[in-house]
């Protein structure tokens, strides 16, 4: 046994540094929108809170699909420019599995069949999503790993087939798909108007965000994701297969996506092939802004881009589309690797 | 000499257009320390990660109990019972400690009377188990990854470069982890420069130059002989102290 113990015991290590200043641009850039409205002749407090609480709600939808973007670069940078077709077909299979609930979906008097039926039909289109994730990620993802430029341009085409497939099986137009019953209309609280389904995409994706910081940081599977995301290659070093963990990661990134699209359909009120391509464009600069590799930094950044669009969108209509790269610009120039950068590449 | 635990017969590694391995041969005894040395850039670190599959030999074979590992994948070379640290130390920064130590025991939770043994030799690593292994020294992160190696027992360990950078009180304590290891049966190859380090530690040493093994030996021999050392590895004892 050893004889030397020249390490001290008692050194003392630095303190880690909590870094909250991103946190704080979320209340920062709301607070700043408040005088605006008032200045602009656009409306009140509880208006601006209105379009804040709403912002974040579209925010949370945003991070369902950046945060599964996010992972699988970081896992085995991979960029896979077609995570928007599993955003497309959450809004189909939403459409599709609703059709056997539709009379639970549509009875007025019952919020919980209401939402019984919103979980089912999402739930069986996130699990057919992942399943189409899993031969997505075997067809068009693997025969480009390791290569960025043939990434982006197999994955790209893999979406604008599959885009087409969606065609295909469910025509050119666009097919409704309303939120429940229970869930249209708005929550007023003395002058304060909250639409309730955004309320409730608000609650599900913070409900979401916490399984997976929990997920993330308490179980073994977690903890093999972040050290992956890190080092791919001392992880497999100690033995562990980071291809098996990437592909479990992709599906679970596509059934998420998915929910996101189901609920992003219903906020649209329609389902169409275009939906998850638009929305990758917030999905890049997102994933921009948080810093590859961190679901901490997509959900910041997510809301921060939806809060931005909703004020942007009532007081400057002309530059709201250039919002979120306003937005996503002045973070680089502040943090050009992101506000949480993960994934050392 | 004892039989040997790894073989290497004839590895040639390409990286890319590079060649870096031109044939290499060489045995690693089982129970014993070999020291694998060379000058900068002599393909030393290749050689590891060929070992771990990292690199694949573009011809050759490396042998560790019968298996041929050059036909195997990163993880399965990994979960043989073969041990590496990297040389830049592959600790995982965002996660603890502990949480590195969980990752690297692979049959269930660290065991705890195997973790005081550990920490005889690594008191830091006790005293700051719930840190972020990002916060640690340069030299307390050098200890978390040989703590990982050590966590279960292991047949093989391969560690690049352990001294790098490290002052030379702390040197000292790598020195007496691997006696440690090697007593308790582990079979170990270390990438090393400095020499002194190197003597005081191996059994049998490996030169390699230019990609190639330019010596195979015992390190007494080596260390006793100063004209070789001048002229495997370019440098004099007493210039290293």
């Amino acid at each position: 046994m050893s004889t030397t113990q020249v390490i001290a015991a008692d050194e003392s290590l630095p303190k880690k540094k909590l870094d909250l200043i991103p946190v704080f641009l979320i209340p920062v850039v709301a607070l700043i929108a408040l005088p605006l409205y008032y200045a602009m002749g656009m409306g009140s407090a509880s208006d601006w809170l209105t379009a804040t609480i709403a912002g974040i709600g579209m925010g949370l939808i945003i991070f369902l699909v950046a945060s599964g973007f996010s992972l699988v670069f970081g896992l085995m940078d991979v960029l896979n420019f077609g995570h928007g077709i599993f955003v497309t077909l959450g809004a189909y299979f939403g459409v599709a599995f609703l059709a056997p609930f539709q009379t639970w979906y549509d009875d007025p008097e019952s919020i919980a069949l209401n939402l019984l039926a919103l979980f089912a039909a999402a739930g069986l289109g996130m699990l057919v999503t992942a399943v189409v994730g899993l031969i997505f990620e075997r067809i068009i993802v693997r025969p480009v790993y390791g290569n960025h430029l043939s990434q982006i341009l197999v994955t790209s085409g893999g979406m604008i087939v599959a885009g087409e497939l969606c065609v295909v099986f469910w025509g050119p137009e666009t097919l409704p798909l309303l939120p429940p019953t229970s869930l249209t209309g708005a929550l007023v609280i003395g002058t304060f108007a909250m639409e309730k389904f955004r309320l409730m995409t608000l609650i599900v994706g913070m409900i979401l965000f916490l399984v997976m910081v929990l997920l993330l940081n308490r179980t073994k599977l977690g903890l093999l994701i972040r050290a992956s995301v890190q080092d791919r290659e001392m992880v497999e070093a100690l033995g562990y297969k980071v291809k098996f963990l990437f592909i479990t990661v992709f599906a679970v990134g596509a059934a998420l996506a998915s929910l996101g699209g189901t609920f992003y359909g219903m906020f649209i009120n329609g389902a169409n092939n275009g939906i998850g391509p638009a929305m990758m464009i917030n999905i890049f600069i997102v994933i921009i802004i948080a810093g590859m590799g961190s679901v901490g930094g997509a959900l910041i950044a997510a809301i921060l881009v939806g809060i931005a669009n909703n004020y942007a969108g009532l007081l400057f209509p002309n530059f709201a589309a250039f919002t979120s790269i306003a937005v996503m610009c002045a973070v680089i120039l502040w943090r050009p690797q992101g506000l949480y950068p993960v994934a050392k590449r | 000499m004892k039989l040997p635990l790894l073989k290497l017969e004839g590895v040639n590694t390409h990286i890319g257009p590079y060649h870096i391995l031109y044939g290499i041969d060489f045995e690693v005894p089982e129970g014993e320390l070999t020291m694998l040395l060379g000058r900068n850039g002599a393909g030393k670190t290749t050689t590891l990660r060929t070992i771990m599959g990292m690199w694949k030999a573009s011809a050759g074979k490396v042998i560790f109990e019968g298996k041929i590992l050059s036909e195997m994948t990163t993880p399965q070379i990994g979960n043989l019972g073969i041990a590496y640290v990297p040389e830049n130390k592959g600790i995982f920064t965002d996660l603890t400690v502990r949480e590195n130590m969980v990752l690297a025991a692979r049959n269930g939770a660290p065991d705890s009377a195997r973790l005081d043994w550990i920490f005889t030799y690594m008191p830091a690593l006790k005293k700051f188990w719930e840190q972020p292994s990002g916060l640690l020294s340069g030299g307390q992160k050098q200890m978390l990854s040989i703590a990982r190696a050590m966590v279960e027992p292991r047949r093989l360990l391969l560690v690049d470069e352990p001294s790098k950078g490290l002052a030379p009180a702390i040197v000292q304590n790598l020195v007496e982890a691997f006696k440690a290891m090697k007593q308790a049966g582990t079979t170990i190859l270390v990438v090393e420069q400095n020499f002194n380090f190197a003597k005081s530690l191996g059994d049998t040493v490996v030169v390699m130059d230019n990609g190639k093994v330019a010596h195979r030996g015992t390190m007494a021999d080596l260390a006793a002989n100063e004209a070789l050392q001048h002229k495997l590895l370019g440098l004099s004892l007493d210039s290293h102290q």
